[in-house]
């Protein structure tokens, strides 16, 4: 059995906290003591805990935020630091994310959405399968669907959509629209 | 870029050909016939009556990667077989590769079985109308439009800003049509068949390239020169 994750959140609102807490699994994730803010030892306490994941609400950046955003990976590379967004948030800093959380997200996905970042962390390079969000945007992007469109329909950033465009193409090695159509029809993802 | 090693007009055809045998297929499109014999590049021109400049421009851009006219050089270059050229270049993909590529690619879809090749036949057809339109568009607007603009005569609107620019997904799509060849489709008893195909789409997908260079970085900086100088003109 694979070991369960070690999640950290930092997040202001109890309700929102408490709300994770709830639709993630004890079976599979492990809740470190949450975080209201970012203390001064952030680095220090990483270190310490060990999270795979840190949920961070970027309101608690500190300004540069992008800059402590930095120190924050660098106390632990391999820990996917995900945005979590219930605000307009610049996209700049966003992209900086290992992926982002929208509070609208549906609760049902929550853990696959967790589960995903932390797969692609340690099977970026070498993994040639498509991850199940990959599909659902493969298959949309082979039904004539715009990003933005895939956007809305999967209730994601447009940003998120490219990224995970780049992984199709990287993983594929197919570019053009066109050309994903066919790998779809030819994995029987859509009908032809 | 520096010139060293690029071709020359002093360069022996048969040298040229020797380091880029490619462009074998490019010399009809000048009106160049092999048998050339000893002669330099520069009497061969002379023979066909091409301007010598404006046929090592096409050699070099074809043969190599990183060379680009600089402004004054392209300034300088007789860019009168530049549209004839180009055309040429259109007829000889639509009457000739595509054409080749789909008796090939015909041969694979009878061998793949119905599902496969319906698939691969559908993506085929709907890339020759995409070529297609962009050549026609090409000959409609940007073509005409340049000649007006080198006998000297006003243009009506800049063209230069709304160039169409879908060469990349033209090479794209060809290059993503060999992935999926040779990943995805089960290939036993005919893999010579296809190996056949992949080859003569990647040969085209290279010739597609180097099109897509000289209508970038010659007839669009050409336009715009031109455009530039009866702007100054005005």
């Amino acid at each position: 059995m694979k070991p369960k994750m070690q999640v950290l959140v930092a997040e202001p609102s109890d309700i929102i906290r408490e709300g994770l807490r709830a639709l993630l699994d004890e079976d599979e994730f492990v809740m470190q003591a949450p975080l209201r803010d970012l203390p001064v030892d952030m680095a220090q306490r990483i270190g310490r805990q060990q999270p795979d994941i840190l949920i961070l609400n970027p309101t608690l950046l500190n300004t540069p935020p992008r800059m402590q955003l930095v120190s924050i990976q660098q106390a632990r590379t391999s820990m996917a630091v995900v945005a979590l967004v219930y605000e307009y948030i610049d996209p700049a800093l966003l992209s900086q994310f290992k992926t982002v959380l929208d509070i609208r997200e549906k609760g049902s996905r929550v853990a696959q959405l967790l589960r995903e970042c932390c797969q692609n962390e340690s099977e970026e390079e070498d993994s040639y399968e498509l991850s199940e969000r990959e599909t659902e945007v493969l298959v949309l992007l082979a039904k004539g669907c715009s990003s933005k469109e895939i956007a809305d329909k999967l209730n994601i950033s447009v940003h998120t959509v490219n990224t995970h465009r780049k992984n199709i193409t990287r993983k594929t090695g197919i570019k053009s629209v066109a050309g994903l159509a066919v790998y779809a029809m030819l994995h029987n993802l859509v009908v032809g | 870029m520096k010139k060293h090693g690029l071709f020359t007009g002093r360069t022996k055809m048969a040298d040229v050909v020797a380091t880029n045998h490619t462009l074998i297929l490019a010399m009809p499109r000048l009106g160049i016939a092999l048998g050339f014999g000893e002669r330099s590049v520069q009497e061969v021109c002379r023979a066909y009556g091409l301007p010598v400049d404006f046929v090592l421009l096409i050699f070099n851009v074809y043969t190599f990667d990183d060379y680009l006219p600089e402004g004054d050089e392209l300034a300088a270059t007789d860019l009168g077989p530049l549209v004839p050229y180009l055309e040429a270049s259109h007829r000889y993909y639509l009457t000739e590769r595509l054409p080749h590529i789909e008796r090939h690619l015909l041969h694979v879809a009878g061998s793949a079985g119905e599902r496969y090749g319906s698939i691969l036949k559908s993506f085929f057809e709907d890339y020759r109308k995409e070529v297609v339109e962009h050549f026609e568009s090409e000959e409609r607007d940007v073509f005409p439009y340049l000649e007006e603009l080198m006998r000297g005569r006003r243009g009506e609107k800049p063209l230069s800003e709304h160039f169409a620019d879908n060469h990349t997904d033209l090479v794209d799509k060809l290059k993503d049509l060999t992935q999926i060849l040779y990943k995805y489709i089960p290939c036993e008893g005919f893999a010579e068949e296809l190996n056949e195909l992949v080859f003569a789409i990647l040969q085209l997908s290279a010739d597609l390239e180097k099109h897509a260079v000289i209508e970038e970085k010659v007839l669009l900086p050409c336009i715009q020169q031109l455009e530039r100088r009866e702007g100054d003109e005005a």
